[in-house]
């Protein structure tokens, strides 16, 4: 008997997990994941951490060893889809096969967004997205003296950190008026301003890059205020853009990602889509969103794989990110957009450690926490909890924060 | 070079080769042990990898670094033995360890 099969798009976070949930959720057809990069799905995080200045070789990453896909009888194929035929059920692939499939998963991720800025296609200009950016990278660190970092998010900032650890001289240029704009409260991006700073980062806010320089390798970057800074490596952080390009072209919706519902379903019951590239329904925030994490990632293959096993369940989990700068370890839990106030504990203006909690109409719905593991996993629970903690008390660091989730949730006024 | 075991809060357990080096983090997901997630990689960012170390083990093991404490303590399910699983390499000398899941990783 002809066995139903499961085609999994891209080899990244969201498709590992996929493995893992299809064959707990008890799916025993087959699972081709195809993807382009030439290995097993591996860690991204740690590309622009450890693995920038460190010793750690790719298959160090590998989320699963190759031992767990010939357990779960999973086959990975090295290609790149060029296609969707909705209406025959198959992909086709760049090596000129085409492979059927019963369900489709597309796990696409999502790619640097690019500079359109003359010379931007220089020799010495890396973008950081994958291990063979990281490889290029690696290979230009013996030579490197002076590198510029453009876009101060926690890629570029988390970059600067690594180079500055192998003693570089780093420059980091962002176009917004502060670093993390868009995705922290101006007090703890005035922290990592600090601490970038503190340890020798050229920082310079409020201005944008006009262009590059060099014969054959990139020699100087030129700003929008005129300005010319030297660098012999340049990285490029300023976002990502999803990888649509296969839905849209297979007639499917796509607006910011790839327009999935709470299971992860696109508008063909038999095509799903996970991770950087799906713009899902989210219950919790009562909208739709398209995130960039790997908890993210990981929870939409959970719901797709309930989907697909007929154990249905929606996209809930919190998101939540981390990021490792110097001796900082920053975790995130939840989403601050739409706070309307911000709680301290610690002092960001002082010292390597605190925590910022952002609250909406009193109920705690984010946390940033600087070596402070404590105060997230607190958060991960009160979120989920729903509490609106009283707001002295989540400030005072005499309190102990296990007191604050045996508070009963306050009801909305 | 021995084994570990995993031992879902059901009472399942699930017998892993122990391979040298590794973390326990690592040996529970490459062998498809449910109720370990590991979702940061092994960093000690997430706290997924909550397991709590059977009695007779814990001086071989050891007892959790501050960090760990300060990841699991917030879990209702914590307790004195508690440890992250990514913070625990396997050695020789752990060949028969036991370990316990909790029902939950946060
Ligand atoms: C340097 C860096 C640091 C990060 N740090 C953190 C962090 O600290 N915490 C965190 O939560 N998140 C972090 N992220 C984000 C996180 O890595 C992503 O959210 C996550 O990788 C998304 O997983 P995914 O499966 O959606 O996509 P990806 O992991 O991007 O995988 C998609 C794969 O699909 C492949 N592909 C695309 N199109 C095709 C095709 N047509 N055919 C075949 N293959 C295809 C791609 O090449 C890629 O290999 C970081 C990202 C980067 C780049
Ligand atoms: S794997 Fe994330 S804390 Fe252990």
């Amino acid at each position: 008997m002809k066995r139903d099969r499961v085609i999994v798009v891209g080899a990244g976070h969201a498709s590992a997990q996929l493995c893992v949930s299809l064959r707990q959720g008890g799916w025993d057809g087959e699972i081709v994941l195809v993807g382009d990069e030439p290995s097993l799905p591996y860690q991204r995080p740690p590309l622009s951490k450890t693995f920038l200045h460190g010793t750690t070789t790719l298959s160090d990453l590998l989320i699963r060893g190759p031992e767990f896909y010939e357990k779960e009888d999973v086959t990975f194929r090295h290609a790149r889809v060029t296609g969707i035929d909705r209406e025959a059920g198959t992909v086709a692939l760049d090596d000129g096969d085409a492979l059927s499939y019963d369900r489709l998963v597309l796990c696409t991720g999502a790619r640097p967004r690019p500079l359109d800025v003359p010379g931007a296609d220089l020799p010495g200009i890396h973008a950081l997205r994958d291990a063979a950016d990281i490889e290029a990278i690696r290979g230009t660190l013996r030579t490197a003296r002076r590198a510029v970092i453009v876009g101060a998010g926690y890629i570029g900032l988390e970059a600067a950190a690594s180079l500055r650890k192998l003693g570089i001289e780093v420059a980091v240029l962002e176009v917004a008026d502060r670093v993390l704009q868009r995705v922290t409260a101006p007090e703890v991006s005035a922290f990592y301003d600090r601490v970038h700073r503190e340890e020798g980062v050229d920082l310079r806010t409020g201005v944008g890059v006009a262009g590059f320089e060099g014969d054959g390798h990139v020699r100087a970057v030129r700003l929008t205020d005129g300005t010319k800074i030297p660098a012999d490596l340049v990285v490029v952080g300023v976002g990502v853009l999803p990888n649509v390009e296969l839905a849209r072209d297979a007639g499917l919706a796509v607006e910011n990602g790839i327009v999935v519902d709470e299971h992860g379903r696109t508008d063909d019951p038999r095509i799903f889509a996970a991770g950087d590239c799906a713009n899902h329904y989210d219950a919790r925030y009562g909208t739709r969103i398209r995130l960039e994490c790997v908890a993210n990632a990981l929870e939409h293959a959970k719901a797709i794989a309930g989907a697909i096993c007929g154990k249905q369940k929606p996209i809930s989990a919190l998101p939540w990110f981390w990021s490792d700068q110097y001796d900082l370890k920053l975790q995130i839990a939840g989403l601050s957009t739409g706070h309307d106030e911000v709680v301290l504990r610690g002092n960001p203006a002082d010292g390597r450690s605190f925590a910022c909690f952002y609250l909406a109409d009193g109920r705690l719905i984010a946390a940033d926490c600087v070596n402070r593991p404590k105060e997230f996993m607190f958060s991960k629970r009160a979120i989920t909890q729903e509490l609106s903690p009283d707001r002295a008390l989540l400030a005072d660091p005499d309190t102990p924060l296990i007191s604050l989730l045996q508070t009963p949730a306050r009801s909305a006024p | 070079m021995g084994t570990i075991t995993f031992v879902e809060h059901d009472g399942t357990p699930h017998q892993v080769e122990l391979e040298d080096g590794s973390s326990l983090m690592e040996l529970a997901t490459n062998h498809g042990v449910p109720g370990i997630d590991g979702d940061c990689g092994g960093e000690a960012s997430c706290g997924t990898c909550h397991v709590i170390v059977d009695d007779a083990w814990i001086t071989t093991t050891g007892t959790r670094t501050d960090l760990e404490s300060q990841m699991v303590e917030m879990s209702p399910e914590c307790g004195p033995n508690s440890r992250l699983a990514c913070q625990l390499r396997a050695s020789p000398a752990l060949d028969g360890l036991t370990v316990h899941l909790p029902e939950f990783q946060m």
